[in-house]
């Protein structure tokens, strides 16, 4: 795979945090999705969030990106406290999110799902700067779009959460949330937004990164916080933990389905007619 | 838009390919105007069927309605026509907003009636001056849009539900205004009874406009083609541009010079078009527009946008009311009285039969304002062709009913075709 080996130093040492999130709640009627969670990010540093399914992971990222507002807690942007109500909110402040959904209409084209809310020209919309910066941003992630001049509906799944992510891009974000990037992608999209990732960091972003590839996981992430049932259940830097230890966090014991499996195929491997 | 007519960037050193142009899946069609042509045929094919079947349905229902009756396409009749779209085509403007956004208005009749009382009242009962009746008129329809935007945003009322209250109570709000005499005539002497009634183009200006229109078609296609070459993307070729705007000229000059033999094109259908034309561009041209198509095509992806849905949707009930109660006035002045049917009967279907005709889609996020136009000339048609053969209102109600579900499957037929060819 096309990535960069992992660094190793230290991230936030000295730049602070530029987003920080104390004992964030969210409630669904009975069901707390999310509780007491706290998760910082550095400036040029890629967090990743791993768990289980319904562990709470895309709740966190809509708490962050104002599509639900947290039933309590409090989240510090750039050292002022911020409230996130709604997306505009989190779109001004310089926070853009991949929605695992990926949330695009599908009877609009590439270009207008794109700029959608942040179209050039509101009164005379500049048709040709917005498909010129289309194909910049499209290219710049390698995507296989035959036209931007398609609807949404027309395109594959991995075309999709291209457009999506090329979308996250525009406008100088300054906190870059992607939840399951690379789910439906190709082998090359992935290493594209791998190296994407890389040069967020690079340019001084904060990313924050849902996957459950812990290959992918360890390929980019600076730290690797793990929910479970909602919770905080520790933050590893990703240089001195293992994959088992990730997936012991995850599931919340060492005697896992994972390392049963594991220790089964090794069994079978070790073979019988020694 | 849709990759049809292109011609790859030329560049005078190199044959280089256009940046949009250049996946190898992609065929390139042929550029200048052959290509053009193979372009809309494979459109067509595709299930893209745009304004096609609706012109088509025009040429025929003409076609017909001229061999039962030969007065159909005198001059005399057609200018009569064009008058009697307006009203109702105004209001089946606005409901192209609200059927953009996934809503629906069931009650632009009753709006429209009760703005044309309220015209009435105001303007003959009250002797005010003619400019205060139509703002009394029209603001009744800005008030009701936002009251429904807000029931429908903050109790989450289905705008079905809202509409149908509205149809009733506004029915009877007008014929509380209009009292117990129930009808007031405007005097015929009135501009504003002329303007809808009496006033056509002179000829030298119906002419101007129609070259206008056409060198405005050429310069704007112009520029953009010339601006996207210069950012190095296909653009439409010259040529294509050229033969699209003569042929413009050429057919509508031809047909405005037949109706000049007789009096002309009326003022009020001059409104009506500029209308559509000033809706098309806030619909295709501003960032407003583009937020209509999103909220309509998944309301969720919009507000993560960052779009302020609630707006959206309150806009396009304010812009459908106000357009029904403008229509309302139109109405008042075309008949010169308003009285308790005005806007009963088949106007509320009509208007947005109109829309749906004309290629709106009654589940969001797809339509124009050209809809509009093409839909009220296909019902207003058949309402006139029927009415020169002394047919009465039951044949016209079946006629009109017919050709609605004619369009709608139509419709369905072509989405399908779309969803299978990529276009959806
Ligand atoms: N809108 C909602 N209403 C009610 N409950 C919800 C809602 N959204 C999420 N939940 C609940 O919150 C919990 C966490 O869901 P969430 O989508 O955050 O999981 P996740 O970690 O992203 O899982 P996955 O890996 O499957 O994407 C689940 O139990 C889910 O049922
Ligand atoms: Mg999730």
């Amino acid at each position: 795979m096309a990535t960069a080996p992992v660094m190793e130093q230290d991230r936030t040492g000295g730049t602070g945090h530029v987003l920080s999130l104390r004992g964030i709640t969210k409630t669904f009627g009975a069901v707390a999705a999310l509780t007491d969670v706290d998760l910082d990010v550095a400036r040029g540093e890629v967090v990743a969030i791993v768990g289980d399914n319904g562990a709470g992971k895309s709740t966190l990222v809509k708490v962050l990106s104002g599509v639900h507002a947290p039933t309590s807690g409090t989240i510090t942007f750039e050292g002022s406290e911020v409230t996130i109500s709604t997306p505009a909110d989190a779109q001004r402040l310089g926070i853009a999110t991949v929605f695992q959904d990926l949330a695009l209409c599908e009877n609009l084209n590439v270009v207008e799902n794109l700029f959608l809310g942040q179209e050039i020209g509101p009164a005379r919309l500049d048709e040709v700067a917005m498909e010129v910066k289309s194909w910049e941003l499209l290219r710049e992630l390698s995507a296989k779009i035959p036209t931007v001049r398609i609807p949404v509906a027309s395109l594959s799944g991995g075309q999709r959460q291209t457009v999506a992510i090329a979308r996250s891009l525009l406008g100088d974000p300054k906190i870059v949330m992607l939840d399951e990037p690379t789910a439906a992608l190709g082998v090359a999209q992935t290493a594209e937004v791998l190296n994407l990732i890389e040069r967020l960091r690079e340019r001084g972003f904060g990313v924050i990164m849902i996957s459950h590839n812990m290959a992918d996981v360890q390929a980019v992430a600076d730290r690797v916080a793990v929910l479970r049932l909602g919770r905080n259940n520790g933050v590893f830097r990703v240089s001195d933990v293992s994959s088992e230890e990730l997936v012991a966090a995850i599931t919340g014991a060492s005697d896992n389905v994972v390392t049963q499996r594991s220790a089964r195929r090794g069994a079978i491997a070790k073979g019988e007619p020694a | 838009m849709s990759g049809t007519d292109v011609e790859p960037a030329t560049e005078p050193t190199a044959a280089r390919v256009a940046t949009d142009l250049q996946d190898e899946r992609l065929s390139q069609g042929a550029g200048g105007l052959k290509g053009a042509l193979a372009g809309l045929g494979s459109r067509v094919r595709g299930g893209d069927l745009g304004v096609i079947p609706v012109v088509a349905g025009l040429v025929i229902i003409a076609v017909v309605l001229q061999s039962l009756n030969s007065q159909f396409l005198s001059a005399a009749n057609l200018e009569n026509l064009l008058l009697e779209c307006v009203p109702v085509g105004v209001i089946a403007l606005g409901i192209v907003f609200v059927l953009l956004v996934a809503e629906i208005d069931l009650s632009v009749g009753s709006i429209s009636g009760l703005s044309a009382a309220l015209l009435a009242v105001f303007y003959v009962d009250r002797g005010q001056s003619v400019v205060l009746a139509i703002a009394v008129a029209v603001g009744s329809g800005v008030l009701i849009g936002l009251l429904y935007g807000q029931i429908f945003n903050r109790i989450g009322v289905p705008s079905f539900v809202i509409s149908l209250a509205g149809l009733l109570a506004f029915a009877g709000l007008q014929l509380a205004v209009l009292g117990t005499k129930g009808a007031i005539n405007l005097p015929f002497d009135s501009a504003l009874v002329k303007f809808a009634q009496l006033q056509f183009m002179p000829d030298w200006l119906s002419y101007a406009l129609v070259l206008a229109g056409g060198i405005g078609l050429f310069a704007t296609g112009f520029a953009r083609a010339q601006a996207r070459r210069k950012a190095s993307l296909s653009a439409q070729s010259t040529v294509s541009l050229a033969v699209r705007s003569i042929a413009l000229i050429v057919l509508v000059g031809a047909f405005v010079a037949y109706l000049n033999d007789s009096r002309g094109i009326g003022y009020m259908f001059v409104f009506f078009l500029a209308l559509v034309l000033v809706m098309h561009y806030v619909l295709t041209r501003t960032k407003f527009g583009k937020s209509l198509f999103a909220v309509g095509g998944n309301a969720e992806a919009a507000r993560r946008a960052g779009i302020n849905v609630r707006r959206v949707y309150a806009s396009a009930f304010v812009l459908c009311t106000t357009l029904a109660a403008v229509g309302g006035v139109l109405a008042a002045a075309r008949l010169a009285a308003a009285n308790q049917q005005s806007g009963g009967g088949d106007v509320n279907l009509n208007a947005i039969a109109a829309a749906v005709i004309g290629g709106t889609s009654l589940f969001g996020g797809r339509g124009s304002a050209f809809a509009a136009l093409l839909g009220i000339l296909v019902i207003q048609s058949i309402s006139n062709g029927l009415t020169l053969l002394s047919l009465d209102s039951s044949y016209r109600f079946m006629v009109t009913g017919a050709v609605l579900l004619l369009a709608v499957g139509l419709d369905s037929v072509a989405r399908r075709s779309r969803a299978s060819s990529g276009r959806a």
